[in-house]
């Protein structure tokens, strides 16, 4: 057992695989709180086309596959239209657009988490606001979405542990992450496949469980209480 | 419409917003025509790249039906097989024996933390090794078993919170007539709690429907994205296929989600029985390690 652990290491490089997986998923992080933020704005904002054009994007991209997504960005955005967003190699420009479809779909499960985050600020704080005179943006920026975000860090705890595992689907159009590496390891390793599988999950409950852990233990703590 | 997050807009704040509008309409604009502009440029846009689907027939009876119909049927065999595991497994949960409730915990919490292609690939794998299957019936297996162990847990927990949002006074009271814990929990806490899941459980289907894909793309199995690859390859219309088949995608995850937001909410407005519901929006993205809010809100 430890004999074929070594072997396994050895041959293949398991831990640079899931470092391509970290990577993804805290770029793809990054770039989904960015856009689902703007999203959200825009989802409750005095101007009525930024507020259907949100709907509209919500609702299409949340109900179509990941794979159907990153499959789009790698055959149709990069092979058929010649966008590489400035990668060179194969590899890189997949990361990349791997990266794009990751967040252009976590984007929304973040907006939907901040506007039920919205919606539990209590309706006096954003009266009080504006009988204080502040404008639009200030009620959004300085009183609800500071108690928004509070509400919000289980639920987008959640949404960032379910984007790490969709890494995965980045198999799909060929980046260099765990879940390929396991594809080839149990082809080649079949005799050793419960192996290859303990150590591929564990890796994955390694990264997600104490991230639920954690961020489950900071969403207690500074819940505002009411 | 009004919102608390501003006022009825005056003569000012309506100038501004149109200016904002205005500004928004001509980026939207200026994105779309880039896109179509690159789409033209590498003569996507043609109708001999869109025909095959909006004009042809045949296509639709070689590569999407078939596809679609495939999909359909690993989502239904998951959902049917996930849903009893997910109960017996949501209800060993809730137990009073430790030697139940945590091993239950441990199964429930390990395929919450684990991507569904990490089991299904492992799937794969076992039954090329230790079985005997022809390819077809391998990977539609492979695909069903990585969404039954997936969804049969997170449906655990779904389960765990239909029970935990009853109100108390139903335990209470069947323990008060002299009831045992087996009838308790068979006749009055999960004839409420299935009801009280329904939402739940009907966009829990929507995830299953968009896993499939990943079982196409990475195994093979053939649903609609592996079914459409012939035709593409053969018309050259990456592109126009895919658009076609997310707009599918989109149709059918669109009438699930409504209908679960239609039974939530005509759940939650009955008169008869109880309006516990568990809402179906507190599914769809789970994280491991924390535990779902029940509960009459």
């Amino acid at each position: 057992m430890v004999d074929d652990l070594a072997f396994l290491f050895d041959k293949y490089n398991v831990v640079a695989a899931f470092w391509v997986t970290v990577q993804l998923a805290v770029l793809s992080a990054i770039g989904s709180l960015i856009w689902g933020t703007a999203l959200a704005a825009m989802r409750v904002s005095p101007v009525p086309i930024m507020r259907g054009f949100a709907a509209v994007y919500i609702n299409a991209v949340r109900n179509t596959p990941l794979t159907v997504i990153l499959v789009g960005s790698s055959l149709g955005l990069w092979q058929t239209l010649g966008v590489t967003l400035a990668g060179e190699r194969a590899t890189e420009v997949n990361f990349r657009l791997a990266i794009l479809g990751l967040v252009a779909y976590t984007s929304c499960f973040v907006c939907e988490s901040l506007r039920s985050g919205i919606n539990t600020v209590h309706v006096g704080q954003a009266e009080a606001a504006r009988a204080l005179g502040l404008n639009f943006g200030q009620v959004l920026g300085r009183i609800v979405l500071p108690q928004a975000f509070r509400s919000v860090i289980g639920p987008l705890a959640s949404v960032l542990i379910a984007l790490t595992k969709n890494t995965t689907i980045a198999a799909a159009i060929s980046v260099a992450e765990a879940a390929a590496l396991m594809k080839t390891m149990v082809e080649n390793e079949a005799h050793l496949l419960f192996l290859v599988t303990v150590i591929f999950a564990f890796g994955f409950v390694f990264l997600t469980l104490p991230t639920g852990l954690i961020l489950g233990w900071v969403s207690k703590k500074v819940a505002v209480k009411r | 419409m009004t919102s608390v997050l501003y006022d009825i807009p005056g003569p000012k704040a309506k100038a501004r917003n149109w200016l904002y509008a205005g500004l928004f309409v001509i980026a939207l604009a200026a994105g779309i025509w880039w896109i179509l502009d690159a789409m033209n440029d590498k003569d996507q846009l043609d109708w001999d790249k869109w025909e095959p689907y909006l004009a042809k027939s045949g296509t639709w009876e070689t590569y999407l039906l078939p596809g679609l119909l495939n999909t359909l049927k690993a989502a239904a065999v998951s959902i049917v097989i996930a849903l009893p595991i997910g109960a017996v497994l949501g209800i060993a949960r809730l137990s009073d024996h430790v030697w139940i409730r945590v091993p239950a915990s441990i199964i429930v919490e390990f395929f919450r933390a684990i991507p569904v292609l990490i089991l299904m690939l492992f799937a794969n794998a076992a039954y090329d090794v230790f079985g005997n299957f022809d390819f077809e019936t391998r990977v539609l297996y492979a695909v069903v078993t990585g969404l039954v162990l997936y969804n049969g847990s997170v449906l655990a927990e779904v389960v765990r919170a239909g029970i935990l949002s009853l109100p108390k006074g139903q335990s209470e009271a069947a323990l008060a007539v002299g009831m045992r814990k087996g009838q308790l929990m068979n006749y009055v806490l999960l004839p409420q709690a299935v009801t009280a899941m329904l939402p739940a459980i009907v966009s829990q289907l929507v995830v299953i429907v968009k896993d499939t894909a990943i079982g196409g793309a990475v195994l093979g199995y053939g649903e609609l994205i592996a079914a459409a690859r012939p035709s593409y390859s053969f018309y050259n219309n990456v592109i126009a296929t895919l658009v076609v088949i997310a707009v599918l995608f989109i149709a059918l995850n669109y009438l699930l989600t409504s209908f679960a937001n239609w039974l939530e909410k005509y759940l939650r407005q009955r008169k008869r029985g109880s309006t516990a519901v568990v809402a179906p929006d507190m599914v769809e993205e789970q994280a491991p390690g924390m535990h779902m809010g029940g509960g009459v809100h």
